[in-house]
């Protein structure tokens, strides 16, 4: 027997914000389930299991927190799964509970992502420095910072190309009532002339550090069928993983991106992305990574993704709008990121996406990566089944 | 849906400490050669990679993360990872088969628990805002849990010892297990205790270590090895952290994922029980008999690799039936303070 269809039944977030004092992890993550439960319109007892994901435990000083969150998550009594695969475990938490209905084990499960950055100090937990490894030393933009000069040295392409990815992504969050940051007023000039963090990433071009929480209810055939406006069905779903570090990586372009890409677009029947597909919400935490990915991701040839960018076509309103959400620009709790990308991804072709719904959104991508670009998550949703 | 089979086993010997990085991969590249070696199969074969461990055992950050250096560049795997002992990932590479996409997974878990003080850091496991600041570490724990059990006359401490002086006696012949020495109860009650009622021998070792399954579509087992130990039942469920909510003498979650696996009528059962009173529920909770061996590696009690202990659980039962020596058995792997969480599998011949 093939694969049983999946299908998302509803999905909830919670207000990101860099602190959010106002809640406990338990409060955290129940906003964003109640908000989920409400929108898939199912209660407790529908659940069949909970699939949890988030980045490193140390990022709240818990170690295993699943396990004093099992009451608050509804899965004392149920299977409880903790996925975590550094920045792309929100989607590969959404993967592993998609498996859950895919192998035809449970008709609903709970998927719950998220990120409480104020209970502990991240920079602390991404410093102890490992014996017999490159330290890093300054962050996650530090590292990626000269990835990103070798993709303008390599695609010549213009330097303002970041400040409109960074320009459009918080006009896109102004119109998400969830967002952390909201700058509906923000500019191509305003970002050029914001603090040089790690060259050429500028402060306005890099994901803020969020508390905030994602959860959604994925179903079976029958249990998306009863979704009121239809449900978002899977069509594809792919995960690859590189080592770090190995001479010959390309950590601008990574193998491991293609091949997930590939993987993605050959189980759902794609040949032409760029054509097939209405939206995208792709994993953006610094701006030049959405010309980087659309390369990565089969959207434009390599050395091209800058000029599908610079032509607007990624803005609301063109060929393939990104991140109509705001993305990881705008939000970012870091365990929830990719979660939020997938939800994102699942609520356009909904038609569920409020201010920043994409007309006529029928088919929706959402994307993660983690690590050193290494660790790469994706999923195709549509309004059809598959 | 594809019936799953465990077609090999390899593990890292057991030991109290290694000298290795805390990300594994010297403990886990023999291991890799010794299942490949084993079953035929080699990188380019596995479908899908599923790992369990643990950052705080580590100590660190994306401790995973440098694992996946012990498989090895190119080509990129398809690769998924869980914050939890790896018979949950095994458990995550059974969907996989399952639903037909992949039809081969290398599971594997490691972890070098001597790089901290275990008990100490198990202790951050329990709820940040009005548990763990009172500092119960997990000995401490069990033995509040020993203690209700006793005192409800559940059991006893002789009941108890002869737990642990059935696992020695048993590891005397398990090349892989750190505490091999073979010990009468009457000398073991003898000993002082460690956290009342525990003594030294109620306790699991703390252990360096690392293990790797190898998983298969029936179909594809039976081209791989001569009695493939087919999954006919894995399960798992959590209880509620709340200790003071909980019956701490019973294990629900045990006896849940038991009822849904199908569990019953197994010759052999390998049970993940890091103290000696938690084998005698878990035997109460899976409703195994007289008649029925439990743990002939010599168990946890002799040999506790965090986050790879309770696969190793499921490799070993597997093994009584890949050797010829049983045809149906039971594996159980816990998670969490008191036994909160525990996965149940059955494995047949096929």
């Amino acid at each position: 027997m093939a694969k049983q269809l999946t299908a998302v039944l509803g999905t909830g977030q919670t207000h990101h914000r860099a602190k959010r004092t106002d809640v406990s992890m338990p409060g955290l993550i129940r906003e964003a389930v109640d908000r989920a439960l409400e929108d898939a319109q199912v209660d407790w007892p529908d659940i069949d299991a909970v699939v949890l994901g988030k980045a490193p435990d140390m990022f709240e000083g818990v170690m295993m927190p699943e396990l004093f969150l099992a009451d608050a998550l509804g899965a004392t009594g149920k299977p409880l799964l903790r996925v975590h695969t550094a920045g792309s475990v929100g989607g590969s938490t959404a993967l592993v509970a998609a498996t859950l209905i895919q192998a035809g084990v449970h008709r609903r499960v709970l998927t719950v992502a998220y990120e409480k950055q104020s209970e502990s100090n991240a920079m602390w937990a991404l410093s102890i420095l490992p014996p017999f490894q490159m330290p890093v030393g300054a962050g996650a933009g530090g590292y990626f910072a000269p990835h990103v000069r070798s993709y303008i040295r390599r695609s010549g392409a213009p330097t303002h190309v970041g400040a409109i990815v960074a320009a459009k992504d918080r006009r896109n969050g102004a119109l998400n009532p969830y967002a952390h940051l909201r700058q509906p007023d923000i500019t191509v000039e305003s970002v050029q002339a914001s603090q040089m963090l790690w060259d050429p990433i500028r402060y306005d071009e890099t994901c803020p550090s969020s508390d905030g929480a994602c959860a959604m209810v994925l179903g079976d055939e029958a249990a998306g069928d009863a979704v009121p406006g239809g449900a978002a069905w899977l069509h594809a779903t792919a995960m690859r993983t590189e080592p770090t570090t190995f001479a010959g990586r390309d950590q601008v372009n990574p193998q491991a991106g293609r091949d997930a890409a590939a993987a993605l677009w050959r189980d759902a029947g794609i040949t032409d992305p760029m054509s097939e597909v209405d939206v995208a919400e792709i994993y953006v935490p610094f701006s030049w990574f959405e010309p980087m990915w659309l390369e990565n991701l089969g959207f434009a040839p390599e050395g091209e993704g800058w000029k599908v960018t610079e032509s607007g076509e990624t803005a609301l309103g063109g060929r393939l709008p990104v991140n109509p959400s705001g993305g990881v620009l705008s939000s970012n709790p870091i365990g929830a990121s990719g979660m939020l990308r997938f939800s994102e991804a699942a609520k356009q072709v909904m038609g569920r996406a409020g201010d920043y719904q994409v007309d006529g959104a029928r088919t929706a991508l959402g994307h993660a990566y983690g690590g050193g670009s290494q660790f790469f998550a994706m999923w195709l949703v549509g309004a059809d089944k598959p | 849906m594809k019936d799953v089979a465990v077609v090999g086993f390899a593990q890292a010997p057991n030991v109290r400490r290694t000298h290795g990085t805390t990300n594994g991969v010297e403990m886990l590249v023999p291991v890799f050669r010794e299942v490949f070696d084993r079953t035929g199969l080699s990188k380019q074969d596995i479908g899908f990679w599923c790992s369990g461990s643990s950052d705080y055992l580590a100590g660190r950050a994306f401790s995973f993360v440098a694992a996946v250096d012990a498989i090895g560049a190119f080509p990129p795997i398809h690769e998924s990872h869980v914050e939890m002992d790896a018979a949950w990932a095994l458990y995550e590479a059974w969907l996989k088969i399952r639903t037909g996409e992949v039809d081969t997974a290398l599971v594997y878990g490691f972890g070098k628990s001597s790089a901290g003080t275990l008990r100490r850091v198990l202790a951050l496991q329990l709820d940040p805002y009005v548990t763990a600041p009172l500092w119960p570490d997990s000995i401490g724990i069990a033995g509040l849990q020993a203690r209700l059990g006793l005192e409800a006359g559940l059991w006893s401490e002789k009941d108890m010892a002869e737990v642990a002086a059935r696992s020695r006696a048993d590891a005397a012949g398990n090349p892989y297990a750190q505490v091999r020495e073979p010990v009468e109860v009457a000398e073991l009650l003898d000993a002082p205790v460690v956290a009342d009622p525990l003594r030294a021998h109620d306790i699991a070792p703390v252990t360096d270590g690392a293990a790797v399954v190898v998983l298969a579509s029936a179909e594809r087992a039976r081209d791989l090895v001569e009695r493939p130990a087919v999954i006919t039942g894995i399960e798992h469920r959590v209880d509620s952290p709340a200790l003071g909510s909980r019956d701490l003498t019973r294990s629900p979650s045990t006896e849940a994922a038991a009822r849904a696996a199908g569990a019953g009528e197994v010759t052999v059962a390998e049970l993940h029980a890091p103290f000696t009173h938690q084998e005698l529920i878990l035997r109460e909770a899976l409703g195994l008999g007289a008649g029925v061996r439990i743990n002939p590696s010599g168990g946890p009690l002799t040999g506790n690799p965090m986050f790879s202990a309770g696969l190793a659980r499921i490799g070993e039962a597997a093994t009584r039936i890949l050797d010829g020596t049983a045809e149906r058995v039971l594996a159980h792997a816990t998670s969490g303070p008191a036994l909160q969480q525990n996965l149940v599998a059955v494995l047949e011949r096929d």
